[in-house]
């Protein structure tokens, strides 16, 4: 069943993408698809089951908290769209 | 004999015996990617100039005495690694304009092990996809052909399609790659070559544009087991840039590679038996078993009951982590730039220009179920089911030393099919997705030919940082399969 058109709004709004309108129509048929592929997961009796967030269990490293990098205002912009002085220019945000 | 056709460790004997050259090895590489890369499009950037600067070096080092286990072999890096000063697109228009400060830890774990780079290798999208026909940079053609049907312009597999094609055609020696749900197995199989994807952690992520943390997996592709085993050793190792990397030595995989299977138990997984599955693929895989046990290997079948979950699972967690990983293509900090009204105008448009349909697929899924009133539904269940599926590997392991299966359901397939429905792409990774979401090493190693004459591959997977035993069980079916058949375009040959 195809999502509905407000859903794939209300989440490219959230994904900030910006999307054409035949997009829209595509992707509402093609979500609907994978969203219904994907219920076959309910067959899974998971009641006693923790989830997994990484696929090796381990302990973090902790390391000293001391400043290692940095100081290099001209590699960190070097890739930046636009710069004012030592600093990322974006459009104007507060009137 | 080309100096393209040799392999690494051939390679390697003849530098050190002085033979040849590493800058006459480069520039055979060079010229072979003049020459077919234009059809093949298997590299998005080429540098030769800075290949044949550092052969020189490697030359010149060599000749005062020192020594490294990659001294002057010519390798292709998959479009995703950072490398310092040379592009990284990650095959999207929005890294288009995107030159790395630095260096991703495998990369420099390669070069100060003296190799040299050519270039880097086109992938689907952000690494999404089977094909890597969903590059913004073209698509690549696999070298092989069809032998009823030369025409046909087959996909590479994906999504390190690039690197798989280089490597198949003789363009490069070993290439780097990424493994997230498939994506050095499938393409080694498509094109003929090896390719291992380690256990999770076992190579560092640091410098990888990142697709699905949890799942992402660097490793190498070459032309034999052992070539994999000589990349591998050289990628991986702990690194504290990145927090998930494992600190454990890194053993000697080549001398894994020359060890028997004697008394090894090797399990078939009967879920891996699904209908429809192409007679030759079942075929491969019994042979791949009668291989085995003629080299005094048990054969035992076994059970990993949740497999037919694997994919459905896979497509919600990658979803998940790559809406959250590519929130940071925002246009302000790096590369492409849409302007717009306001900043979340700039935002959108960036994005909407910047991400091709396959990845604005993705992004919108996993912003779907990671929302409010789905998480729990979605994502939460998801990650249960994966620690099912761990479970399913953990208790096989119990029993067996390593499993042999398929690495996909088909050969290569031409460039159009399977692009109508996602799900039916998605089938592409069934035998692939497990071994991802488990972080469990695995192999695909050349095994036959379907009846097109298109290469099939066979499955290795290991216990966690059983990577030893994948590469002893790799090698014996190598062995035994005495794979030694051709892609059409490949370096030394005439393009048709």
């Amino acid at each position: 069943m195809p999502l509905d058109p407000a859903t794939v709004r209300r989440i490219a709004r959230l994904a900030r993408l910006r999307l054409e309108e035949k997009e829209l129509e595509r992707l509402e048929g093609e979500l609907g698809t994978i969203l219904a592929w994907v219920e076959q997961l309910n067959e899974v009796d998971v009641s006693e089951v923790a989830p997994m967030t990484g696929a090796v269990a381990m302990a973090l490293k902790m390391r000293e908290d001391v400043v290692s990098d940095g100081g290099d205002a001209e590699i960190v912009l070097g890739n930046a769209p636009e710069r004012t002085a030592d600093f990322y220019a974006v459009p104007k945000v507060v009137e | 004999m080309n100096l393209t056709d040799l392999g690494i460790a051939a390679a390697r004997a003849g530098l050190e015996r002085r033979d040849f050259s590493a800058r006459e090895l480069a520039l055979a590489h060079i010229e072979a990617i003049e020459a077919l890369n234009p059809r093949l499009n298997a590299f998005i950037t080429v540098t030769p100039e800075q290949a044949l600067a550092a052969a020189e070096e490697a030359d010149a080092a060599r000749s005062r005495g020192q020594s490294a286990p990659l001294f002057g072999i010519p390798l292709a890096i998959k479009d995703i690694f950072c490398t310092q000063g040379v592009r990284t697109t990650a095959g999207s228009r929005i890294l288009g304009p995107f030159v790395p400060p630095y260096e991703s830890t495998v990369t420099q774990n390669l070069l100060r092990d003296g190799a040299i780079f050519l270039g880097k290798t086109n992938l689907d999208e952000f690494a999404m996809g089977s094909s890597t026909t969903s590059s913004a940079y073209g698509s690549t053609e696999n070298p092989w052909k069809r032998r009823q049907n030369p025409e046909a312009r087959l996909v590479p597999g994906g999504s390190s399609g690039g690197s798989a094609a280089a490597v198949a055609a003789r363009l490069a020696m070993g290439a780097t790659g990424t493994d997230t749900g498939g994506s050095i197995r499938q393409p080694a199989s498509f094109c003929g070559i090896t390719g291992i994807k380690p256990t999770y952690g076992r190579c560092s992520r640091w410098g990888v544009v990142a697709f699905a943390s949890s799942l992402d997996h660097p490793g190498p592709f070459g032309r034999s087991v052992e070539d994999c085993a000589i990349l591998l050793r050289s990628m991986a190792g702990h690194d504290p840039c990145d927090s998930t990397s494992v600190d454990r030595p890194v053993p000697d995989y080549e001398a894994a590679c020359r060890r028997s299977i004697k008394g090894l138990r090797i399990g078939v997984p009967r879920e891996y038996r699904v209908s429809g599955m192409a007679s030759e693929i079942e075929e491969m895989w019994r042979a791949g078993e009668a291989w085995l046990r003629g080299q005094g290997a048990e054969v035992v079948e076994i059970s990993l009951p949740h497999t037919k979950y694997g994919l459905p699972t896979y497509y919600i967690i990658a979803p998940a982590e790559a809406s959250s990983n590519l929130a940071r293509y925002d246009g302000i900090r790096y590369g492409l730039r849409v302007d717009g009204g306001d900043l979340a105008d700039l935002y959108e448009r960036t994005r909407g220009e910047g991400f091709g349909a396959e990845v604005k697929r993705r992004i919108l899924m996993g912003t779907y179920v990671l929302s409010a009133g789905y998480y729990d539904a979605y994502y939460l269940k998801a990650q249960k089911v994966r620690a099912l599926i761990f479970k399913d590997f953990s208790d096989a392991f119990q029993n067996v030393d390593a499993i042999l299966a398929p690495t996909a359901p088909s050969a290569a397939f031409a460039e159009g099919e399977k692009t109508e429905d996602p799900v039916m792409m998605y089938l592409n990774d069934i035998f692939t997705v497990p071994a991802d979401l488990a972080g469990v090493p695995a192999m695909s190693v050349p095994a036959g030919l379907d009846a097109d004459g298109l290469p099939l591959g066979l499955q290795v997977i290991g216990p966690p940082f059983g990577e030893e035993v994948v590469f002893t069980v790799g090698a014996a079916l190598e062995r035994a399969a005495g794979f030694t058949a051709l892609p059409a375009l490949r370096a030394g040959e005439e393009v048709r």
